[in-house]
């Protein structure tokens, strides 16, 4: 809200974007290095996730694991940050790239965290002896996929997709105001109705042997949801493109 | 300052204006809020059809079942809120008012409040007697229902806004709605059994008291948006 008075020329910038064309000529010359470059993050990471890096010393093969859950959990996270904030400015600047992105970034956000809360899920069956526990984190996490999956539903369920898109950036503001709120309730009520079985390292500490698979298997992910929102935008734009043509030719223009 | 005034005295009787409307509507079809009533009513009474009747148990899960039933009856009422409004073209009207439209939205809350979350607190110590809550617990349940039961009205009437018009919009309003209403639930319930528990109340009831002020200053604003959505 207190950008509303930016200078001139950050505006220009903003909305230099918004012509389709000029985006989609910048997607195409970005996403072949990007793909290769998520190729590269991805296989070198896994390597060293699953053949270098050590099993652990209590947890034996199933930290392994824990290279996949980590990564998805933050990628969770940072989609709904970049979904809420493509929001905003679709709402306050009425960017007409900002909807579309949000849009794209949604199912794919939804995607990182039911992957986090499966092999979470996984790795809790061997290590917790329970699938499913009612933890803070677990919990929260589960309610963050409910809220993606509200997003999608709502966005999809106009017969006009752009007040579809308005209302899912209203309503993904709402979520964000609230997702400490949950955050918060969830960490008081956990604590207050504590279970025996509360994740818990014992050294907070990683090992560097074990770290450096997991910082280049974030950042493969990270280049991996840039990769699908930029290719689910393009798409987006492109069917638009379809159907205006096909307009035209039935019109016979 | 005497334009100032002036100003809040208007959006006070436009805020009054709407209020008065909707609860005669509700009032010239009484059986609307008698139903939310009789909803949460009959879906509390399920449980110990479910769990069965052990007293013990029953008086641990009250606080948790009079919380969900109560979530669920104002969930089942909000589709009232804007979308007979909307059908016959009223909330266009209201939309186009020269005043604030989130100070007509807010009055619309209040008034489905009073219609819907009001009556299920007023019914909430039968339930509560039902389920033999111990008699410690009653204020607090009153208070934070008190506290939590508008809270309801204003996060729901936020979704009841953004699916205006949507298909499958009753299916799509729970969805929306219900993650929304998890913070609500968790501290309305920690109160409870914080207070049976002997344990201090006032944190719990605060934060209640929070949340309803955050929802009460952003809720209409946002139902707002929605609704200009809507009739745009």
């Amino acid at each position: 809200m207190t950008d509303t008075a930016a200078p001139a020329q950050r505006r220009w910038n903003l909305h230099r974007w918004a012509n389709p064309g000029r985006f989609l000529r910048l997607a195409d010359a970005v996403l072949p290095w990007l793909s290769a470059l998520t190729a590269v993050l991805l296989a070198a990471g896994l390597v060293g996730a699953l053949a270098v890096a050590p099993p652990d010393y209590q947890q034996g093969m199933s930290v392994k694991i824990m290279y996949v859950h980590v990564p998805s959990a933050w990628l969770a996270l940072f989609a709904y940050t970049a979904v809420a904030a493509a929001s905003l400015v679709a709402l306050v600047w009425r960017h007409p790239l900002a909807d579309i992105a949000a849009h794209a970034a949604s199912p794919v956000g939804a995607a990182f965290t039911f992957l986090a809360l499966a092999t979470g899920s996984l790795w809790g069956k061997p290590m917790w002896g329970a699938w499913w526990v009612w933890d803070a984190r677990l919990t929260s996490m589960l309610v963050l996929f409910f809220l993606y999956l509200g997003h999608m539903a709502l966005a999809g369920a106009f017969e006009d997709p752009a007040r579809g898109r308005k209302a899912a950036a209203v309503l993904a503001l709402v979520g964000f105001v609230n997702v400490p709120v949950i955050k918060f309730s969830v960490d008081w009520w956990n604590t207050l109705h504590q279970t025996a079985s509360v994740m818990r390292f014992d050294d907070p500490a990683i090992h560097a042997s074990m770290l450096w698979p997991l910082l280049v298997m974030g950042i493969g992910f990270t280049a991996f949801f840039i990769t699908l929102v930029l290719v689910r935008m393009k798409a987006d734009l492109l069917a638009v493109r379809a159907r205006n043509l096909r307009a035209m030719r039935l019109r016979g223009d | 300052m005497k334009e100032g005034g002036a100003v809040s005295a208007g959006m006070a009787a436009t805020f009054a204006h709407v209020l008065g409307r909707d609860l005669r509507l509700a009032l010239r079809q009484r059986g609307d809020a008698a139903l939310s009533v009789l909803f949460f009513v009959l879906a509390a009474s399920l449980f110990p059809f479910g769990v069965g009747a052990n007293a013990e148990l029953l008086a641990r899960i009250a606080p948790g079942v009079v919380w969900v039933t109560a979530l669920l009856a104002v969930l089942l009422s909000l589709d009232r809120l804007f979308e007979r409004d909307h059908l016959d073209g009223s909330l266009e009207l209201l939309a186009r008012a020269p005043a604030p439209l989130g100070v007509i939205v807010a009055a619309k809350m209040a008034a489905h409040w009073l219609t819907t979350g009001l009556p299920v607190v007023v019914a909430a110590p039968i339930i509560a007697g039902m389920y033999a809550l111990p008699p410690s617990g009653y204020p607090v349940l009153m208070m934070a229902m008190l506290l939590g039961t508008p809270c309801l009205s204003l996060i729901g009437g936020v979704g009841a806004a953004l699916t205006l018009g949507a298909r499958r919009g009753g299916v799509l309003m729970p969805l929306v709605v219900l993650p929304l209403y998890i913070p609500v639930l968790i501290f309305g319930v920690t109160a409870v059994d914080a207070s049976l528990a002997g344990l201090p109340v006032r944190p719990h009831l605060m934060l209640l008291g929070a949340m309803l002020l955050g929802a009460a200053a952003l809720a209409p604003w946002a139902a707002a948006a929605g609704v200009r959505q809507a009739v745009a």
